[in-house]
């Protein structure tokens, strides 16, 4: 099993005829992953590589029952595109564009929330993938196959690097949440669900610097997951007030460090790598110890 | 971005949140006629971006105009915490009769905005919160709904502000979330806010931050950016659309992904510590499909900071694999060289992910002498530091 995507996910791509989309869609569809549908305002009627382009969300849903929504379009239509997703009932909307304002992220969440209908993952991420089943976003498919270890990270980079020090191993499902400052699903979210996975034995959760998502997560830890989790925070030398790289990475004042984050973690029984290679390793002697 | 006071103080008028009269000074000659304008005492207040800046001694009364001329010229390069200071604000002086704070900020944790208010202001509200919780007010804001007159009024009443100021402080935060949301910002504080004693209620303080992400859709928001204040390597670096952030180390560092290069400055420095403390000289992270020209601009920006002694190139190939990476790598080192900008400080490369083993190749191939390929990324990490440490301490000597 795997959480949230499965070989069953029948995906559609908001900004599938824009360069970003196409790319992407070509390489989900090269991995396996069932793409029904795309769609773009004004496009209706429009084939990519066969794949029917429908106009709007709930017209593309009707037409071939997709249950899963992977957003590319530009940061300023993105707002509009997840709520089209919401109101379409979509259960699984995958934002992975970079660079939407805040205030437009706060409201689609609270827009999903109300609604009740959707996970949203992301934005500003890269996806989740089922390694063998499915892909929903930029992640590439041939760095691992299908294994025990859960994945969550804030990070697309660290993640494709964890994936790989543990490609002999392999993963049940692997979630990049993105760098935001507000994002719809949590590493506790992630945490949760892969605790439920009967195919997920082991945990890997990467963070970094910025919010306390973190230490919340560690809070969770110690209440509600028995599994082993192994973790990574990223950041030590980040000098506070400077956003580094992701919109959310930033030490403000002594909130959100990475020492805090490691503490946190570390006080509830979470093995902390100090860098990927050595996280990495962590987790090869725990599924092997 | 993070705005001074006098900019703040500007949005606040502009969306009607009653601020003093006030302009901002770069020199002691425009305090004076600024204060002569004004007319009575004014203060003049040290423009930079901490706090405690009134300890500092950058915050002066001044009874006349001549006073303010000459409080500016005190204040006017003052160094306050490390920042320079290039501008004065001359604003007019009140008689304070009760000092508060309100904000309004993004909330990360609940997914939603918060209203901070106390009636306790005009010191570090960090303070107020950590000794006397229940003097602040904390109250969620729905991203949706946002701040109408009875949302406002319903912040006012938590903190319990005084009756005869409810409709002022009321309209005051009505206004305030205004800033908030027609400016994009992710934090609008107002401390002190005060009530004078003929009776008005002021924003005599102002901080605001903006969310860099907005800028597309405020086009004003350009002007406000701090050339003086900012590296004059990140100012070239944002010219090249590169996400850089200059650091106080000695290896210049190149990535892509920003976790994958927070993490790298984070090994460099584990590395370092036995060389006599190397550390990372820079954030860049150069995206996950970066292009040969891409890497060039980057390498070309750290290798170009006199600082770096030697750089790290740390690359995961997923979307773009390992081969076109090092032909990106390759790439970048003959444009700098055809510009006539030969590479003159070693590069460590690490590249891992798809197709690692050509890249490498590719790499080994091409033989430049101070471009070296480290299989992992602690190696690595490991064999810039070094390099670093000898190029510093060869230079020292």
């Amino acid at each position: 099993m795997t959480i949230w995507l499965d070989a069953d996910s029948r995906i559609l791509v908001q900004g599938m005829t824009g360069s970003e989309g196409t790319k992407h869609t070509r390489r989900m569809v090269a991995s396996g992953a069932q793409i029904v549908a795309g769609v773009t305002p004004g496009k209706g009627g429009q084939e990519v590589d066969g794949i029917p382009v429908f106009g709007d969300v709930r017209e593309a849903v009707v037409a071939t029952g997709a249950n899963v929504s992977v957003v590319f379009v530009p940061p300023r239509f993105a707002q509009a595109a997840v709520e089209e997703a919401v109101d379409a009932e979509i259960p699984l909307c995958v934002v992975i564009t970079e660079g939407i304002p805040v205030h437009d992220t706060a409201k689609f969440f609270q827009y999903a929330q109300n609604a009740g209908t959707t996970r949203i993952i992301g934005p500003n991420c890269p996806g989740i993938i089922s390694p063998g089943q499915s892909n929903a976003g930029i992640i590439p498919a041939d760095i691992t196959g299908p294994g025990p270890i859960g994945l969550v990270s804030k990070s697309g980079t660290l993640t494709y690097q964890m994936m790989y020090e543990l490609n002999d191993i392999g993963f049940s499902t692997a979630v990049g949440i993105g760098g935001d400052p507000i994002i719809g699903t949590t590493h506790i979210d992630c945490l949760a669900a892969f605790e439920a996975d009967p195919a997920t034995e082991a945990i890997v959760m990467i963070g970094e610097i910025g919010g306390d998502a973190e230490e919340r997560a560690a809070a969770f830890i110690a209440e509600n997951v028995t599994k082993p989790v192994v973790g990574y925070v990223a950041g030590f030398t980040a000098p506070e007030g400077k956003t580094m790289g992701h919109a959310g990475a930033i030490v403000s004042g002594s909130a959100g460090t990475a020492a805090a984050k490691k503490d946190a973690l570390e006080a509830v029984g979470v093995k902390v790598g100090q860098t990927p290679s050595e996280t990495a390793r962590l987790m090869r002697a725990l599924l092997r110890g | 971005m993070d705005l001074y006071e006098y900019q703040a103080k500007t949005l606040f008028d502009a969306h009607e949140v009653p601020v003093t009269a006030g302009e901002v000074c770069v020199t002691p000659d425009a305090a004076h006629e600024v204060a002569r304008k004004i007319g009575g005492p004014v203060v003049v207040k040290a423009q930079v971006k901490t706090g405690g800046r009134g300890k500092a001694g950058g915050v002066k009364l001044a009874d006349t105009p001549e006073d303010a001329q000459a409080r500016a010229t005190d204040i006017l390069g003052m160094d306050i915490k490390g920042h320079t200071v290039h501008r004065v604000l001359v604003t007019e002086a009140t008689d304070i009769a009760e000092e508060y704070y309100v904000s309004f900020l993004l909330d990360r944790a609940n997914r939603a905005f918060l209203a901070m208010a106390s009636v306790e202001g005009g010191v570090e509200i960090e303070e107020v919160a950590a000794t006397r919780p229940e003097a602040l007010a904390l109250v969620r804001v729905d991203a949706i709904d946002g701040v109408d007159v009875a949302k406002a009024r319903d912040i006012v009443d938590q903190a319990g502000f005084p009756a005869n100021i409810r409709d002022e402080v009321t309209n005051v935060l009505v206004r305030l979330w205004d800033v908030l949301v027609k400016e994009d910002a992710t934090l609008v504080e107002v401390n002190p806010l005060v009530l004078t004693t003929d009776g008005r209620v002021l924003a005599l303080d102002g901080k605001v931050t903006l969310d860099d992400n907005a800028h597309y859709r405020h086009a004003s928001h350009a002007d406000l950016v701090d050339r003086e204040g900012t590296d004059p390597i990140e100012l070239r670096a944002k010219e090249l659309e590169l996400n850089y952030v200059k650091l106080d180390g000695e290896v210049g560092v190149v990535g892509n992904g920003a976790g994958l290069v927070m993490s790298t400055l984070d090994v460099v420095a584990y590395a370092g510590e036995p060389f006599g403390g190397i550390r990372p000289a820079n954030f860049l992270d150069i995206g996950g499909g970066a292009s040969a020209e891409i890497m060039a601009n980057g390498l070309d920006i750290v290798l170009n900071d006199p600082d770096v002694y030697a750089v790290f190139v740390n690359v995961f190939g997923g979307i773009t694999a390992c081969d076109a990476v090092a032909n990106g790598i390759v790439q970048a080192v003959e444009m700098l060289a055809a510009k006539g900008e030969p590479i003159t400080k070693p590069i460590v490369c690490r590249i891992d992910g798809n197709n690692a083993e050509e890249g490498r190749q590719i790499l080994t191939d091409f033989g430049h002498p101070l471009v070296e390929m480290v299989e992992t990324m602690d190696d690595a990490a490991r064999r810039v530091a070094e390099l670093a440490a000898a190029g510093r301490d060869g230079s020292a000597s």
